[in-house]
């Protein structure tokens, strides 16, 4: 029963995207172009990394609304240590941004289970504190792509064996995350956690230590995200990745991660980070306002939402006619 | 667990919390007039008011959502799309004193779709207006572009920006004022407040009780809604500048100022005098930074932050207190 639910949103998603594509290129054949290809590809691989942090702590029954904060310090911080020190390798950009959002998704999920404050307020709060500490300290800066190493610029644009460097790591993510979730042990207990806190906890798992360690994954990613960021577009001010939260919320809830948490797998994400993305390339190519996006990501989030909605009532009048005829 | 141990404690806790808002208030009012230079001047008591008036505004109605265990983050999207219709109609040459029923009718309508998805279709609250929040301000966006609406008859842009006889009062804050007090008395002294309290306190033991909890949510999102509405006609005269950003973020400092007041992110508990004390002592903390030259954005570490703390501080303090509590009993 199960299964077939959680199929029919993945192959609602794939057809939803099949029908954009084919629609958006028989209208204008540049949107199937490489150019336009590459381009969807490295926007999902920045999205499909927030999502998969997102699923995790949405899993768990929590939120994360400071993941693009997240993305802008640590873009911010990777920028500056790059134009300060020409020589690093981009594996310490990629460690050092992966710190900074460890670290701040370490003081959310401190918050969160120690002060026992819902994950909601926590990170609604630090959206703008994180925001406010990179205004602090960048003020009115930018850091333009001529003054971060060439290394660092190819990073985002260069290819290996065909894929781009950013995709590569993406799916590296998504891989590593959707193994763990699915088939050890640590995954499993998120998804009982998501279900019923109190059960999980009397069943011995250790909620607290998870829950944490759910936004410290978030923080992380975000943090990873922040740097992919950085690579790709080169310029970083204050502002990177301000809003992003929507689109990485609306992302993991179209891929059919529940809200109330215990459902939904990073796969569903990354489709619903990429689904999002050929949205937002196809508005481009077809003319239409750009400003729709945003009404569409929230249009989306809603759709998705009341679908779930529906479905789990559905399966909830099922099994109580099934039972009434045993 | 017995409820006649805890009530005592919370109500006690809910009075002190209130009184030390009231009294840190008043400390950040004294220290701030002797050390910031200009801050004890009438002029920047009018643009204090003056700035505090939406959040205090859109407060209101936010107090009541909050206690009844739900959320609006939406409220500054709305603000946002009803000032770009505002500015909109006003540009193809309706009349100001149409638009702006129109606009307030507009917040309402919004509100209502909150309402009938988190009533009609039970989803949960948080998911819903996290959806508007981005649906409102798209489209306020699709509505107005990056353009801006600038020329608004002065008569009014004067009458909302001007003051009582040219003093320190804002002409706003009599009506706001009567407003607080309707929306205080409704909470605190009829059965609809009641019965608000009842369905936060626990939603199917007011329903068990004879409260429709659907019916009262979904009219408590529509009057959020068109109280944002309201904010955003009155914002829009206020900078007399109609534009699809107006009210951006303004959701934390509402949400933030609300739970500063003693109201519980839980529902269930909160007093409307608490929530008007937490929106004077954030809007003077802001007021008395930005008179230092802290910016706007920098401004919002406060924000979150005082948003974070009045959530986890009477968390602590409940807990360390049934801690003594325990080890007096044993």
């Amino acid at each position: 029963m199960f299964g077939t639910v959680f199929k029919a949103r993945e192959s609602g998603i794939v057809l939803a995207l099949v029908v954009l594509i084919v629609f958006t290129a028989t209208q204008n054949s540049r949107f199937l172009s490489g150019q336009s290809i590459r381009d969807i590809l490295l926007g999902t691989a920045i999205l499909a990394v927030l999502a998969v942090g997102q699923a995790v702590v949405m899993i768990t029954r929590n939120i994360d609304l400071s993941v693009g904060s997240v993305l802008g310090l640590s873009a911010f911080t990777v920028g500056s240590l790059l134009r300060d020190n020409q020589g690093l390798p981009v594996i310490v950009a990629l460690l050092a941004g992966l710190g900074v959002g460890a670290v701040c998704g370490l003081l959310n999920g401190v918050l969160v289970r120690f002060g026992q404050v819902p994950a909601l307020v926590v990170t609604l709060g630090t959206l703008y504190a994180y925001r406010g500490v990179i205004y602090f300290w960048a003020g009115g800066q930018q850091i333009n792509a001529d003054k971060l190493p060439g290394s660092f610029l190819s990073f985002g644009h260069d290819s290996i064996a065909g894929v781009p460097w950013l995709v590569l790591i993406a799916v590296i993510v998504l891989v590593v995350a959707g193994i763990v979730l699915r088939n050890y042990r640590a995954g499993r207990e998120l998804y009982a956690m998501g279900s019923s806190p109190q059960a999980a906890e009397l069943a011995g798992i250790k909620v607290g230590r998870n829950t944490i360690a759910a936004f410290l994954v978030s923080g992380g990613l975000a943090g990873l995200a922040g740097v992919l960021f950085a690579a790709r577009f080169g310029t970083i001010d204050a502002a990177a990745g301000n809003g992003y939260e929507l689109n990485v919320v609306a992302a993991a809830v179209v891929g059919g991660v529940a809200v109330f948490g215990g459902s939904g797998t990073v796969w569903g994400a990354g489709l619903g980070a990429l689904l999002l993305t050929v949205i937002g390339s196809a508005l481009a190519v077809l003319d239409i306002n750009q400003f729709w996006q945003q009404a569409i990501v929230g249009a989306l989030i809603l759709l998705a939402i009341g679908a779930d909605r529906l479905v789990a009532v559905r399966v909830q009048r099922a099994l109580k006619k099934r039972d009434s005829h045993v | 667990m017995s409820d006649k141990g805890i009530r005592p404690a919370w109500l006690s806790r809910l009075a002190s919390w209130d009184a030390a808002v009231i009294v840190i208030t008043v400390l950040v009012l004294v220290i701030a007039s002797g050390t910031v230079e200009n801050f004890g001047t009438s002029r920047n008591f009018t643009f204090l008011l003056l700035d505090l008036l939406p959040i205090a505004l859109v407060a209101l109605p936010m107090t009541f959502v909050i206690v009844t265990g739900e959320i609006d983050l939406s409220v500054a999207s709305t603000l946002g799309l009803t000032s770009a219709v505002m500015g909109d109609l006003w540009d193809k040459g309706m009349t100001i004193e149409s638009i702006m029923p129109l606009c307030v009718v507009l917040g309402a309508v919004l509100g209502a779709l909150n309402g009938f998805f988190v009533t009609v279709l039970k989803l949960p609250s948080l998911a819903v207006t996290i959806g508007t929040l981005a649906l409102y301000r798209g489209l306020a966006f699709v509505v107005l572009g990056d353009n801006a609406v600038a020329d608004f008859p002065r008569d009014y842009t004067t009458w909302v920006t001007g003051t009582i006889g040219g003093g320190p009062i804002p002409n706003l804050l009599i009506p706001l004022m009567i407003l607080a007090v309707i929306f205080g008395v409704v909470l605190h002294a009829t059965p609809i407040g009641r019965a608000v309290f009842a369905a936060g306190a626990s939603d199917q033991a007011a329903r068990f009780a004879g409260i429709r909890v659907g019916r009262l949510k979904f009219w408590l999102y529509v009057v959020s809604g068109a109280v944002a509405g309201l904010a955003g006609v009155l914002w829009t005269l206020r900078y007399s500048s109609a534009r699809a950003d107006n009210g951006f973020g303004l959701e934390l400092a509402v949400v933030a100022a609300v739970l500063l007041g003693g109201v519980s992110i839980f529902g269930g508990k909160g007093t409307l005098p608490g929530v008007l004390a937490g929106v004077v002592l954030l809007g003077t903390l802001q007021n008395a930074l930005r008179l230092q030259d802290v910016s706007n954005e920098a401004l919002n570490i406060v924000t979150g932050v005082l948003l974070i703390i009045s959530v986890l501080l009477p968390n602590i303090v409940t807990r360390t207190r049934a801690r003594f509590r325990r080890r007096a009993t044993v």
